[in-house]
């Protein structure tokens, strides 16, 4: 218990360090900018512009106040779960984030079973076959992943899929059909890492000692890899998830651009070009307590699945 | 000695088959961007309405876009562009990171406890997103899609180099530099930097192909390089619309994309087995 609420202290902490930092970097770079909020907002408005208009809207939003003072207002607001409202659409922030959570977290949930689709027995011939051709195809496949654009990917697979071959929409969200192309171009983009993890794992698992007497017991290959080996190692898959779950959160953004899937990536995108800031602000904070969030539940689940680590041996 | 030295440098570069790889594609490239510059010189600007979405000739190896342009021309010269400007990101960022990661992980203490505490906070923030919000705070165009790439990266060089610091500084040799009164600097110029060096080599030939692939992405999604910049992610998404007709408008600026980020992994990879960095750490 004791080894628990030390885990959640330490991630709280973290999430504290993190979110005040950055949004204070940020909000340091927009007093920085060139041209600012209002004068854009103006420009969308369509409206000419007169200096007391701009000091009207200034005030609204309290951009004539010190830096320091603003960033004040936020992070009390922020503790009262109030993210502000968007400059454009007047809509608050919190609510325009939230909405777009599910949307973005089907996705990912489809990319990641394509994930383990590919990486699972991609990892697994790599490593049974270690240092033999198909080794040599996971290690190739494992390169051309992590080198191939996901952007273009995705639009190689529009042409193919949708265009040429008619099976399949082009973008959008809806049906079921809708989630295949976004799931296998996430999972393809993210598929490269855990093979290569899956594949040592379980090179060093098969030299392990208890992988020897299951050999001694005349275990048949098969069995020993499926039962005993990959099931050791994929506990570090768990772990990976923990840390890929940022360039997740990054990766799905183009990937909401490239298939029009209204997801958070596609909102801040979006609200990048509009300069919308309290939109910015705010996604910056529930994407780091994401996460921690996931960082979190990852640590608890490995004490779950690995009793050693409850028992305080960690360097086991 | 030097030529001899050379030749054995080359020669154990060469027998590692990624290296080989990486080191033939490099010269491929290279060699058919000089080339292609040579024969058929097109200004990478000039639109020619007259000429447009064209198929590949003589005169346009990769054919013309939908304004006319040639499109090899844009590729090279976005490929200038690019590479360019990945590397003098990495270039920044390690100028700014190592010697950061060098002292503070040499002189240790409270300041380094606190300062990679922040660190830590940071990097477990996605740096694509981080990113994407300092590029809109400060307006979406290339020079700030560097300068946040810039203030991302440093911190990774910072981070690594400090920890392989930690782990050298304990070692009889750079004790004994101490207590021979070497100066801090002069201990960390002499006997840590060296050290340091292959991994950081190592490190930048990846992350060069990893900016690469930053710099098109955010070019793709409108908030890195704008028209009529012939980035090749720009390009992808200036040209989307033409797809359809012309599949090869899409298929070369992302093929130009891989080869050239395949090229640094393998590259990176290569000179990972070449300074033996796995070995060398245990």
């Amino acid at each position: 218990m004791r080894r628990i609420l030390s885990i959640v202290a330490s991630r709280l902490l973290q999430l504290l360090i993190m979110v005040s930092v950055l949004s204070f970097v940020t909000f340091g770079l927009m007093k920085f900018t060139p041209g600012d909020p209002i004068r854009d907002l103006l420009k969308v408005d369509d409206v000419i512009a007169t200096k007391a208009d701009e000091e009207k809207l200034k005030k609204e939003y309290g951009f004539d106040q010190p830096i320091l003072v603003q960033y004040g207002h936020w992070i009390l607001n922020v503790m009262q779960f109030d993210l502000g409202e968007s400059i454009i659409s007047k809509r608050p922030v919190m609510e325009m984030i939230l909405s777009r959570l599910p949307a973005t977290i089907a996705l990912t949930i489809g990319g990641m079973v394509v994930l383990f689709l590919i990486a699972i027995p991609f990892g697994t011939l790599g490593a049974a076959y270690e240092a033999r051709w198909p080794d040599f195809i996971s290690r190739w496949l494992a390169m051309l992943g992590a080198s191939i654009p996901s952007f273009w990917l995705g639009l190689l697979l529009i042409y193919f899929f949708s265009l040429k071959l008619n099976l399949l929409p082009v973008m959008g969200k809806g049906t079921l059909a809708h989630f295949v192309l976004p799931s296998i171009t996430l999972g393809i983009a993210m598929a490269p890492m855990y093979i290569r993890l899956l594949r040592e794992r379980l090179i060093s698992t098969l030299q392990s000692s208890y992988i020897e007497a299951a050999r001694a017991r005349g275990l048949s290959k098969e069995r020993i890899l499926f039962f005993h080996a990959l099931r050791g190692s994929l506990i570090p898959l768990i772990t990976m998830f923990g840390l890929s779950i940022g360039s997740l959160l990054g990766g799905i953004t183009v990937i909401e651009i490239l298939f029009s899937w209204p997801g958070m990536g596609e909102l801040i995108v979006n609200s990048v070009k509009q300069r919308d800031y309290p939109v910015i602000q705010g996604y910056i904070l529930i994407v780091g307590f994401l996460v921690v969030i996931t960082n979190l539940i990852v640590d608890l689940l490995y004490l779950v699945v690995n009793p050693q680590i409850k028992q305080g041996k960690e360097s086991v | 000695m030097v030529p001899v030295l050379m030749k054995d440098i080359t020669f154990k570069l060469l027998r590692d088959p990624t290296m080989r790889t990486g080191i033939f594609l490099a010269v491929f490239l290279v060699g058919g961007t000089v080339l292609g510059g040579m024969l058929v010189p097109h200004d990478p600007f000039q639109i020619n309405m007259n000429n447009r979405l064209q198929g590949a000739s003589f005169e346009h190896w990769l054919g013309t876009d939908q304004l006319g342009r040639d499109v090899f021309s844009r590729i090279v010269y976005g490929a200038k562009l690019t590479i360019g400007l990945s590397i003098f990101a990495i270039m920044i960022a390690v100028i700014i990171g190592v010697p950061i990661g060098l002292f503070t992980g040499f002189i240790g203490g409270k300041i380094d406890a606190f300062l990679m505490r922040i660190v830590d906070g940071i990097l477990s923030f996605p740096d694509f997103i981080l990113a994407i919000a300092i590029a809109g705070m400060l307006g979406p165009n290339l020079t700030n899609v560097i300068l946040a790439i810039v203030l991302v990266r440093w911190i990774v060089y910072a981070r690594v180099v400090r920890g392989l610091v930690l782990a050298e500084k304990e070692k009889e040799y750079v004790l004994v530099s101490k207590v021979s009164f070497s100066s801090t600097f002069k201990t960390i110029r002499m006997h840590l930097l060296p050290q340091v060096i292959p991994d950081i080599i190592v490190m930048a030939a990846i992350d060069v192909g990893k900016v690469i692939l930053l710099i098109s992405a955010f070019s793709y999604i409108g908030i890195g390089a704008q028209p009529p910049i012939p980035e090749w992610g720009a390009m992808l998404n200036e040209g989307r619309t033409y797809f359809q007709v012309v599949p090869s408008l899409m298929i070369y600026p992302g093929l130009a994309i891989m080869l050239i980020v395949l090229c640094c992994n393998l590259l990176g990879d290569g000179l990972k087995n070449y300074f033996d960095i796995r070995k060398r750490r245990g």
